[in-house]
């Protein structure tokens, strides 16, 4: 034991991680945001980077339910749906159009907030009325019901003025003339808080218990896990998540269509999760980015993009199920403490579970 | 006497329809009952199916009969390659990977197919003309014959199944794949061998389907196979009458919710029966009921 003061390794303490890490995002987005004011980045990539934003909401919601959860909910791009055109119509409703029009968004800020937050109650709320029946049943069936879910919310959108009667979601010909709310910084902020709502909630011991379900069910169950209050949290969350997103999406594209949101929008988020690493954060947050900026890049070949991602799903299912990251999650603290090791030529005894947030992961 | 008349040729739809479905739906049973996998690419064979009756016929002008065979045999061996290609060396894989890969597979066709022959809906001369007058209705010869080559191709697969050796080993595979591995079962062969007759009956559905309507287009496999998944769900998944059963439901619901005047709604109804059906009685009207071991 006297030999602990040169033997045992640096360990950063835990109020400093999170400052580090805040520290970290808050100068990632003054970077970001000095380049958008500066011109560097133009109009054009800042709606890619807000688009890029919103994907990696989605990617790291359905996370939750595939990654964590361990479940196959086909049906994202319907809680996306809902989400945006509760946010849509909500904005619409409200003075919120001028004061975005007059170029007064400070004004116009408690409007934006109250539609993100209408978005993710509406959306949780269809993912509670979805998610009770659905969690009943397993695998193959939950895949097939919340994809049934999802396209039923896709023609109810896109038939329900024709029923009703009056203009509400306007069917087919979109829902137009939304404000544009959503910025940089706000997309950036959001981003934020859904990686750290998610981080906070898998370290927890609700998290644990998500994570129990995942490995063995039937195990969770026999030590008096509520397994359906979990698998119901974890779904609900997730799709209120989706519901953030899918309201941040009306705000920048100003109009929704219904053929949007199809089983293919759905499945291309999929594709992020099952890319990056199903259970891994910075792995969906990298493929999201990625796979958002590549086609741009390549508007060329952009009619192989969907072969490309099919392609993606068979052979990493075939050659490597666990995703590119696998299980990695990253955590700047470690890294950190690996590299003032090595400095100090310190050997850690054992590996460190590193408990430090990995919100820096957000760029 | 109108209504009449209506009703019944809504009901002849439903069964033209409906014994497509049927058709299609066999093969998801099958399958499932096999390997326990959902083949989200079965739709999409049928696809493939159709384009290939769809050029023999156009654009090399070949006969009828000759289309259909060839249509049959490249949907077969579709099935077969996607089998051996993707799905048996994730055999021990976990359910999910299996799961995903059945999607990339059918996103693969569908988009494959898109870059081929491109995303436009290719239309075609009907292959069956005419019909018999029966009072003031009429029904086509498409339907009949739809009826009939369904009905016939069922009960070669019913007779195939209980009275052949090869039926002999599915039934036993599906059971307990352990267990018939030991009694000397070659499960490659059984599996392929299911998917090939899976297959080769959605190639004839795709035939009836282009007899019903004369186009084929990328994305026409995914809603017909979705709704005949719902078929074999309903009829209770695994079971062969189940499949039949459950495809003539699905038909004359639609047929039902079309003459009713909400023909949008087709697809969502469809679905709503999926989840009831789900939330009532999981097992379907003829599954057996399956207690999980831990």
């Amino acid at each position: 034991m006297t030999k602990q003061d040169k033997s045992s390794p640096i360990r950063i303490p835990m109020p400093l991680r999170y400052g580090i890490n805040l520290a970290l995002i808050v100068g990632l987005w003054a970077v970001f945001l000095a380049l958008i004011q500066n011109g560097i980045i133009t109009n054009y990539w800042n709606g890619i980077l807000i688009m890029v934003g919103i994907n990696m909401i989605l990617a790291t919601s359905l996370n939750v339910a595939t990654g964590y959860l361990g479940q196959l909910p086909l049906g994202h791009a319907g809680f996306m749906a809902v989400g945006a055109y509760a946010g849509g119509i909500f904005m619409k409703s409200t003075p919120a159009a001028d004061l975005i029009a007059e170029g007064n968004t400070a004004a116009a800020l408690p409007y934006v907030l109250a539609a993100l937050l209408i978005s993710a109650l509406i959306a949780g709320v269809f993912g509670l009325i979805i998610g009770i029946p659905a969690l009943r049943l397993k695998g193959d069936y939950l895949a097939i019901i919340t994809l049934g879910f999802g396209e039923i919310i896709r023609v109810v959108l896109t038939n329900i003025d024709n029923v009703l009667g009056f203009k509400f979601t306007y069917g087919a010909a979109g829902l137009k003339r939304i404000p544009k709310f959503s910025t940089f910084t706000l997309v950036f902020v959001c981003v934020v808080l859904c990686c750290g709502m998610i981080h906070m909630l898998m370290k927890s011991r609700h998290g644990r218990a998500i994570l129990s379900i995942r490995e063995n069910e039937i195990a969770a169950e026999s030590v008096g896990m509520p397994v359906t209050f979990y698998k119901t949290l974890a779904f609900v969350f997730s799709a209120m998540l989706a519901g953030v997103a899918g309201c941040l999406y009306a705000g920048y594209l100003g109009s929704l269509y219904p053929s949007t949101f199809k089983f293919m929008k759905s499945i291309e988020i999929l594709v992020m999760v099952v890319l990056g690493g199903m259970g891994s954060m910075l792995g969906s947050i990298l493929s999201a980015g990625v796979l958002t900026v590549l086609p741009e890049l390549l508007r060329s070949v952009a009619d192989y993009r969907m072969v490309a991602y099919s392609l993606v799903l068979v052979l990493m299912m075939i050659f490597r199920p666990k995703g590119l990251l696998g299980g990695y999650d990253f955590s700047m603290s470690r890294l950190l403490e690996k590299v003032l090791n090595a400095l100090f030529r310190r050997q850690p005894k054992n590996k460190q579970e590193g408990g430090a947030a990995d919100e820096r992961a957000e760029e | 006497m109108d209504w009449l008349s209506l009703a019944f040729s809504q009901i002849v739809n439903g069964l033209q329809a409906g014994s497509v479905y049927a058709l299609v739906a066999l093969g998801y049973s099958m399958v499932y009952g096999i390997i326990l996998l959902l083949n989200f690419a079965h739709g999409d064979i049928i696809m493939v199916g159709a384009y290939t009756a769809f050029y023999a016929m156009t654009a090399f002008h070949l006969h009828p009969v000759v289309s259909v065979v060839l249509a049959v045999l490249v949907s077969t061996a579709l099935g077969v390659f996607v089998e051996k290609v993707a799905y048996t060396p994730l055999r021990s894989a976990p359910r999910l990977s299996l799961l995903i890969t059945a999607i990339g597979i059918s996103f693969l066709l569908e988009n494959g197919a898109q870059l081929l022959f491109g995303a436009d809906t290719k239309s075609m001369d009907p292959m069956v003309r005419g019909g018999i007058r029966l009072g003031t209705t009429t029904v086509s010869f498409a339907a009949i014959i739809t009826i009939i080559v369904s009905v016939i191709a069922m009960a070669a697969l019913s007779l195939l199944v209980r009275r052949t050796k090869l039926g002999k080993a599915m039934r036993a595979v599906s059971e307990d794949m352990g267990a018939a591995q030991l009694m000397g079962i070659s499960l490659n062969k059984t599996i392929s061998f299911t998917f090939a007759v899976g297959s080769a009956l959605a190639g004839i559905g795709s035939v009836l389907y282009l007899c019903a309507y004369p186009q084929a287009s990328p994305t026409m496999g995914s809603m017909l196979g979705l709704k005949a998944f719902v078929a074999a769900v309903l009829g209770g998944i695994g079971s062969i009458p189940g499949a039949m059963l459950g495809g003539f439901a699905i038909g004359l619901l639609e047929a039902i919710v079309s003459a009713v005047g909400l023909s949008e709604w087709k697809d969502g109804v469809v679905f709503a029966v999926l989840i009831v059906v789900l939330l009532v009685k999981p097992t379907g009207i003829l599954g057996k009921k399956i207690t999980e071991k831990v």
